[in-house]
């Protein structure tokens, strides 16, 4: 056998292109509305007109009688099929309240698209057409729409619990007690903030789909679902059906996108299998963008009052957070705990001391439940800060950048233990900050400001800043048990390589977009000393990959990238022993470089991983005890987070006369540790800062005082285009994270954590010259001309 | 997204469409390019019984020097419009406006005729063609008639047109040389305009319409007037909503959609008499 040369392994960091896009876009991936399934009944969900609503009666004897319709159940008939209500798998405090929440409303409908009847049928038409033909008498309730009239009571909508409250949060942490207050007196300068996180809808471009099948025999069933979570929700949907668990197959084929609204359990899940199970047939189901709208989750939706303390100098010597937190409806899977992902957050990436008074009352609304959207509490809690800094440096009358400078953590105070107790695991600050206003020419847009932002001038410049941390890579499951939250954080991969040298890795993520097969491949070929398109990435099936815990949190890479490295190395450490033992050597004198065993000082004496791969197959030469083939399977849970951050900049100009604002230039300097792949890097970014901005400027799910969605359509609902979003400049430095071995940090959420707070102040920048000290998101043209408005009618009096 | 059930037939030619509408009245609906009544079928916010195709209707799509006007068949697509050498020429502003109209994939399909029989005030072709001093013409059982586009507009997606007629053809006067902009205010590119304003200016001369501020879209001709009789520019923007009658919706309030008519007029009357 020959040799094979050593080849340098350099394949993380490149700018691989993704393996994933050509059957994406060549139209070859299949999404769950693709499959063919033969025989298949077609769901559709008749739903509530009304927020809030008594359910009087029920009339399906019309539907019955369109052809292809084979059964229409309302919530009382399916009453017995759920072995227990829809799951909230985070019940954040040991009194939390959470309304039993079923897949069909029994009695009373608590959201515009609550779930009122089922239709199955053989066609879609005819499934659809049923719906019209549903007569249901409703006694229409007062709804609940504001947060703080929710917390008023004066409109309990859950009347068993009593209260419209779900539960209170609190974190206080005091170096000695009261000491919050005493910060609060003894502070030179404080401000007081009030702050609106809109409700926003996740817009994945694939709208849910599933299909479930069962099986020819034995009971099984498959699932397939546009999801992010197949290993979740076979655990949840077996519960809540009460099916034994190993006979729910779930299988998330090729998914367009999710933004967290994919990380849940939802009623049509829980319809197509129970009906599936209940017809012995395919039973499936595709989602309209309007439902998608109104009974997919959504995010944000907080009222946050923010107030910080400082010294002469601008150092924050206490922060204080009142949040009010928007459930919706219902619990969904994890949407009381999103406020808490933010709640360590509130002090930013700066250094304060152990006086920080946190704590989120959330409150039951008769709106679409919220659940984990992009960023999920940590761009809310950035937002707060940020704009919280420039508010105190308005106060302070100096500028953001030199107060943040006075108070970021150092770069030599890391590994940073925080007022929380939680560690930071690297970072420095100012270098990304100071990129990215070099990147920025932050001097000449200053100058060219002042020059610009004259008197009379209806066009102003305006500089906006944001620096951001992000607590990601979910999580060292000790830290989760610490929350309540009801799983753990780990991840789990399985590398195998096959007798011809190719590799399988079975990792138990599951991407919807982010190019995980593509970055696997590259952490596996760096490791193994093959090349890429010789590993296979395995995925999002959980015949196939049993054990995992799915993708959100931008944990995939930080835990589930970390653990293939892990597989890896025990896949190494075995090739070494059959190694050792066919070179007639001890293990220790081996090195491995370029997948190639070698004995160090006589290069002559090797052995390639092919040579090792095919002998463990046939396993007619190893070491005494050592078991054929070559895989190994790790669950790995991280020590810590990871704890990305980064600086951006934008600049912006209004026009006084419309209120339009257009960005000019967008810089973002990430640091998310070690690259694997930068195209990559770019690519979350790219699409993370464009979901901030649109915060900032473009989206709200809009409700009138009855409860209804008024912006339920993608014309009304604006999600950006290209054309709507400007060039962004990415750079970027690189701190690796000392937690795990290929010093890697999420970027998922990152771009999104930065972008709106970014923006935002850099429209307060522009008008401040116009009193203008605050504005709503979005800044709409009418939003950003009305708040000029009154700032400068105030400015007259 | 599934219509409501309905048939379809296929009409060959002008003639063969109109003979069907009158076959079908008022449960027919003609579909051109699609790109408003589908959606509305799509949501069931319409359910016509029968869907007459004139999307195949070839001698209908056409943009012809005839003189003193242009004609542009009905079925002429928006890119044709937006493209045409003709219309560059002595229309520019209506083959602008066209390059406005949604996005590359609507202009593709959409029709101008379509856009004007349809009616929507909020609709950048209406308001153009009305600022331009466009004639329709439009074909019945009985024959041709002529509108002119001030007469045409009746109410919100409310024409002139009879349920058995069909527009065919649109008369736009040259320009012959005149300033002109178009000024589209809204939040995303794609979006239909917040506000719109079509102008034209020829020294005391001025022609402008307004997209979104009522139910049809508004002839300015206070506008026009005041700079028939020699007012400032922004004397005469200020009288932008006079004609109009604006509603709130999420984008903007009544209030706000006045105070943006007169801006965006005032930015195209100058950019029109540079």
């Amino acid at each position: 056998m020959t040799i094979t040369e050593n080849k340098p392994t350099n394949i993380i960091g490149t700018r691989l292109l993704r393996r994933e896009d050509p059957p994406l876009l060549t139209g070859e991936a299949k999404f769950t509305n693709d499959l063919s399934i033969p025989g298949a009944l077609h769901l559709s969900v008749l739903r509530s007109p009304y927020a809030h609503a008594k359910i009087k009666s029920i009339n399906v004897s019309a539907a019955l009688k369109i052809a292809g319709v084979v059964a229409v159940y309302t919530g009382k008939d399916l009453q017995t099929a759920w072995a227990a209500p829809m799951p909230c798998a985070w019940p954040v405090t040991p009194d939390m309240k959470n309304p039993p929440h079923f897949p069909l409303a029994i009695d009373k409908v608590n959201y515009v698209g609550d779930g009122v009847a089922a239709v199955l049928a053989t066609n879609e038409t005819a499934s659809r057409d049923a719906l019209d033909a549903i007569d249901v008498e409703y006694e229409p309730l007062q709804a609940v729409v504001d947060l703080e009239d929710a917390l008023s009571d004066k409109n309990v909508i859950h009347k068993d619990l009593g209260t419209n409250k779900s539960y209170t949060w609190p974190l206080l942490v005091e170096e000695t007690p009261g000491c919050v207050e005493e910060a609060f007196k003894k502070a030179k300068y404080k401000i007081k903030e009030r702050y609106v996180q809109q409700r926003l809808i996740p817009m994945a471009m694939e709208p849910r789909a599933i299909a479930a099948v069962p099986q020819p025999f034995g009971g099984d069933i498959t699932l397939y679902s546009s999801t992010q979570i197949p290993h979740i929700l076979k655990v949840m949907t077996a519960l809540t059906l009460g099916i034994p668990e190993q006979q729910v197959r779930v299988v998330a084929p090729s998914v367009g996108g999710g933004f967290g609204s994919k990380l849940d359990v939802y009623a049509e899940e829980l319809l197509c299998m129970a009906l599936a199970r209940k017809h012995s047939a395919p039973v499936r189901w595709v989602e309209e963008r309007t439902e998608n709208t109104q009974a997919t989750i959504q995010g944000r939706g907080q009222i946050q009052h923010v107030e910080l303390a400082a010294d002469e100098n601008g150092k924050i010597t206490a922060v204080r957070v009142r949040i009010i937190g928007d459930m919706g409806a219902y619990l969904q899977l994890v949407t009381p705990g999103v406020p808490l992902l933010g709640a360590f957050l509130y002090a930013g990436v700066y250094d304060i001391p152990k006086a920080y008074d946190f704590s989120c009352t959330s409150v039951f609304t008769n709106l679409t439940p919220t659940d984990a959207y992009r960023g999920a509490g940590r761009p809310e809690a950035t937002y707060a800060i940020e704009m919280a800094i420039e508010a105190l440096a308005r106060e302070m009358k100096i500028d953001s950048f030199e107060l943040r400078k006075r108070n970021y953590i150092k770069k030599e105070q890391f590994p940073y233990t925080a007022f929380s107790g939680l560690t930071y695991d690297s970072g420095d600050h100012l270098l990304a900050a100071e990129k990215a206003a070099t990147m920025t020419d932050l001097a000449g847009v200053r100058a060219q400001q002042k020059k610009q932002n004259v008197p009379g001038a209806t066009k102003l410049l305006g500089v906006g800043m944001s620096s951001y941390f992000e607590m990601c890579g979910l999580a060292p499951s000790r830290v989760l048990a610490s929350l309540n939250y009801s799983a753990g954080g780990w991840e789990a991969a399985t590398v195998r390589v096959l007798p011809t040298n190719k590799v399988q890795v079975i990792t138990g993520t599951s991407p919807h977009g982010q190019g995980h097969e593509t970055s696997w491949a590259m952490i596996a070929s760096e490791k193994l000393g093959v090349a890429p398109e010789d590993v296979d990435v395995l995925h999002s099936d959980t015949a196939i990959s049993a054990l995992g815990l799915d993708t959100y949190g931008s944990r995939s890479l930080p835990v589930g990238g970390v653990a293939i490295a892990l597989a890896c190395d025990k896949v190494i450490e075995k090739a070494k022993l059959i190694a050792a033992h066919q070179l007639e050597c001890a293990a220790e004198d081996l090195q491995f470089v370029g997948g190639t065993f070698s004995v160090k000082g006589s290069p002559d004496r090797a052995l390639p991983l092919a040579a090792i791969a095919f002998g463990a197959f046939t396993a007619h030469n190893l070491p005494e005890g050592c078991e054929p083939n070559l895989e190994a399977q790790v669950s790995y849970d991280p020590p810590n987070f990871s704890w990305p951050f980064g600086t951006h900049m934008c600049v912006v100009e209004v026009d006084t006369e419309t209120g339009a604002v257009k960005i000019l230039k967008y810089i973002a300097v990430d640091d998310c540790g070690n690259q694997i792949n930068p195209l990559i890097v770019e690519g979350q970014v790219h699409g993370g800062v464009v979901q901030g901005i649109a915060q900032a400027l473009f989206e709200e799910a809009v409700y009138d005082s009855d409860g209804n969605l008024k912006s339920s359509n993608l014309s009304e609902y604006l999600v950006p285009a290209a054309s709507d979003v400007p060039a962004i400049t990415t750079g970027h430095t690189i701190t690796p994270s000392p937690t795990n071995q290929l010093g890697v940090k999420g970027v998922g959420e990152a771009g999104t954590i930065g972008a709106a707070p970014t923006v935002m102040t850099a429209i307060i920048d522009a008008l401040s010259s116009l009193g203008v000290t605050s504005m709503a998101m979005p800044a709409s043209p009418q939003t950003v001309w009305k708040t000029i408005q009154e700032a400068t009618r105030g400015g007259k009096k | 997204m599934i219509p409501a059930a309905f048939d379809y037939k296929r009409a060959s030619s002008a003639a063969e469409a109109i003979s069907l509408v009158s076959q079908y009245g008022s449960d027919a609906k003609f579909l051109a390019g699609g790109h408003s009544l589908l959606p509305l079928m799509k949501l069931r916010l319409a359910q016509p019984a029968m869907l007459i195709d004139i999307g195949r209707v070839k001698d209908l799509s056409y943009i012809k020097d005839a003189g003193n006007h242009i004609a542009i068949g009905a079925l002429t697509r928006h890119m044709d419009v937006e493209t045409s050498k003709v219309l560059h020429e002595h229309a520019p502003l209506l083959a602008h406006a066209a390059g406005h109209v949604g996005d590359a994939q609507v202009r593709h399909r959409g029709t101008i005729g379509g856009s004007i029989a349809h009616a929507d005030p909020a609709s950048d072709l209406p308001a153009t063609t009305l600022a331009l001093g466009a004639t329709y013409v439009v074909q019945g059982p009985k024959g041709q008639r002529e509108i002119a586009a001030a007469n045409f507009y009746k109410g919100f997606l409310e024409s002139d047109l009879a349920a058995d007629e069909m527009l065919i053809e649109i008369r736009v006067p040259k320009m012959q040389g005149a300033g002109w902009s178009f000024q589209k205010f809204n939040r995303r590119a794609q979006d239909w305009a917040i506000v719109g304003v079509a102008a034209w200016r020829r020294k005391g001369e001025a022609g402008v319409a307004l997209v979104n501020m009522g139910s049809t879209p508004i002839l300015a001709t206070s506008v026009a007037g005041a700079i028939a009789k020699g007012a400032s520019i922004s004397d005469a923007a200020a009288m932008a909503s006079n004609e109009a009658d604006p509603q709130s919706d999420l984008n903007a309030s009544t209030e706000y959609r006045k105070h943006l008519a007169s801006v965006l007029v005032r930015r195209a009357l100058e950019a029109a008499s540079k």
